[in-house]
């Protein structure tokens, strides 16, 4: 082994197959395919047609990733692999994979925890993690909290969604809107030909007798069923729906919501990085506003290019390479996929 | 030739090693572990065992052979995308065999009903006549396996295969039909198909998928894409118009 660890990377906790390979915070490879054009039409992921596509692409993908990176597996140091959370047998496929290559090529495999890889990611645009830190994760599939104390070690989940998360919710308001499928991109078009401040959807678990209980957790149930409401009376009484101004208006409720509490989770912990990451860390509101309510405290924000806050495999590659360096163990070769892997474990113990 | 074989098309994992000659296979180590939630566990270890056992390495293989089902798809896809990446990262070719023809051939000379368990009530199956497939695969209950049978074989097939329907007469027994069954579906649909039961076969034994693959491997054949047996389609419906909010 040089130096810096050469680690590969899988992910197929969703509908993204990924492999990803660098060596320390470098990033060599980043080889990725998206079922996400098969789920369409469904309004949102089918997890037996997002396993089924795994298994076709996941060795075409693997070829681009070693081709793209100019390796070989032999040259490789250790494979990570998302063993969760995720979708069960869409992780399956990949952790079975991810067995079937570090038992041939005679490597370590570390079974790693796809929200963690989703803050290690970050270091391979921004070098080292400040620790601690806190991490915003946002996308269809989870909106959590976390506080980043040793990425090596485990991490403390802080809050996290109640009922839909945060990507969840612009699936639906685009879907209602009409505007098609995944929504996050659509509603963040179509918002900006839109008035924000034009209709005052509500916030959740924002009020003081939610705070006491849910301080860190998010809700987005009740805003979509509000944006439901308010697109029908208007169609009852025969007007126009204004798509621009209804995409704003959610997207402002939903981006104030997830900033506030960010934020106020970085200050209650005393913590001057916050990392987002996931597919809404590439909403263009979320941003800007997470940057400017962050300026006012010292605090750092960190957001990876689009394409590494989405799933891919060059995240999973991020964690796997941090764990080697630490000189974590290796997870063993019965390492299940753990569809609700908690974050007590940023990797599945040897 | 050192072959490796895989299959996890029933609740079964299994991972052989067998030895191809040029006339013949020899078995070198068999693990099986039946568990129909564990095959992502089980399978990668029981390799490693199998190739401890025989105190070899994974670069001795010279050659993959896995079952591709029809079988439970989750379970289906740990060994496929197991065979299929062990054998990009050796370079080595992989060979896909009809986890039923494994079954049908391991059974031997007679007329026989292989089943296994598709879930929901129902058996992926086929029909071997001296271990050559017949009919099938396919998906059906239990109780419809001798009509489809029956109507797949109805004067397509050379006469003394399989039995005539009017030979067999009616109602859902397959006597007449076949003269045995095995698998672990017809062991539990024994008293659906009404004909003896060998209890001793009821997983793809890995002699048996190397045997079904032995011409491929002996020729040097080219390695193929272990593309899975589903039968069914996925479970998914589109959704239908919104549902109202308001009352
Ligand atoms: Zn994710």
């Amino acid at each position: 082994m040089r130096d810096e660890p050469l680690v590969l990377g899988i992910e197929t906790s969703c509908d993204e197959t990924g492999v990803g390979i660098v060596r320390g915070h470098t990033l060599l490879a980043d080889a990725l395919a998206s079922s996400v054009d098969q789920h369409a039409r469904f309004g949102g992921v089918v997890p037996e047609v997002a396993s089924r596509a795994h298994l076709e692409a996941l060795v075409p993908t693997m070829q681009r990733a070693l081709d793209e990176a100019g390796v070989t597996l032999a040259d490789v140091d250790a494979i990570a692999v998302t063993s969760g959370p995720g979708l069960a047998g869409a992780l399956l496929v990949g952790v079975a994979a991810a067995k079937g290559y570090a038992l041939a090529a005679e490597k370590p495999i570390y079974g790693v925890n796809h929200l963690a890889a989703h803050v290690a990611v970050d270091t391979l645009e921004h070098g080292p993690l400040p620790e601690p830190a806190v991490a915003m994760l946002v996308s269809g599939g989870h909106s959590s909290l976390l506080l980043v104390d040793d990425l090596t070690a485990g991490v403390t989940p802080l809050g996290a969604t109640i009922d839909d998360a945060a990507g969840e919710a612009f699936d639906k308001v685009a879907r209602l809107l009409g505007l098609g499928f995944p929504g996050g991109p659509i509603i963040d078009r179509a918002a900006r030909e839109g008035d924000p401040a034009s209709i005052a959807f509500p916030r959740g678990l924002t009020a003081a007798k939610d705070l006491a209980a849910h301080r860190f957790d998010f809700s987005f149930s009740g805003l979509k069923t509000a944006v439901a409401r308010w697109v029908e009376s208007r169609e009852r009484a025969g007007e126009p729906v204004p798509v621009a101004d209804v995409s704003a208006s959610f997207q402002e409720a939903v981006c104030d919501v997830l900033t506030a509490k960010a934020i106020d989770a970085c200050r209650a912990n005393g913590v001057g990085t916050l990392v987002i990451g996931g597919g809404v860390a590439a909403n263009s509101r979320l941003r800007v506003l997470a940057e400017e309510r962050a300026a006012k405290y010292g605090i750092a924000v960190r957001v990876p290019r689009p394409g590494l806050c989405t799933d891919n495999g060059a995240m999973v590659a991020a964690l796997g390479s941090h764990l080697v360096k630490a000189g974590v163990a290796p997870s063993r070769l019965d390492l299940p996929a753990d569809s609700a892997m908690s974050l007590t474990a940023v990797s599945v113990p040897g | 030739m050192l072959v490796l074989a895989l299959d996890t098309a029933t609740p079964a994992s299994t991972a052989a090693l067998v030895e191809v000659t040029v006339d013949g296979l020899a078995g070198v180590a068999e693990r099986r572990t039946v568990d129909p939630r564990a095959h992502g566990e089980k399978l990668a270890p029981e390799i490693a065992a199998v190739l401890a056992d025989a105190g070899l390495r994974p670069r001795d293989v010279t050659a993959i052979v896995a079952g591709v089902g029809p079988g439970p798809f989750t379970g289906l896809r740990v060994g496929l995308a197991t065979a299929a990446s062990m054998g990009q990262a050796l370079g080595i070719p992989t060979y896909g065999v009809c986890s039923l023809d494994a079954l049908g051939r391991a059974a031997g000379p007679g007329r026989v009903l292989i089943a296994t368990d598709a879930r929901r009530r129902e058996v992926y199956f086929g029909t071997y006549a001296d271990g050559e497939r017949v009919t099938g695969p396919e998906v059906a209950k239990p109780a419809d396996v001798a009509a489809l049978v029956r109507g797949a074989t109805g004067g397509s097939l050379p006469a003394g295969v399989l039995v005539g329907a009017e030979e067999a007469g009616g109602g859902t027994s397959m006597a007449g039909l076949v003269e045995r069954a095995a698998g672990e579906g017809a062991l539990k649909y024994g008293d659906v198909f009404g004909v003896p039961v060998e209890e001793h076969l009821l997983y793809p034994p890995g002699a048996a998928l190397v045997a079904l693959a032995a011409e491929r491997i002996r020729a040097g054949a080219p390695s193929e894409a272990l593309t899975p047996l589903y039968l069914r389609r996925p479970d998914a419906v589109e959704p239908s118009a919104r549902k109202a909010v308001l009352t």
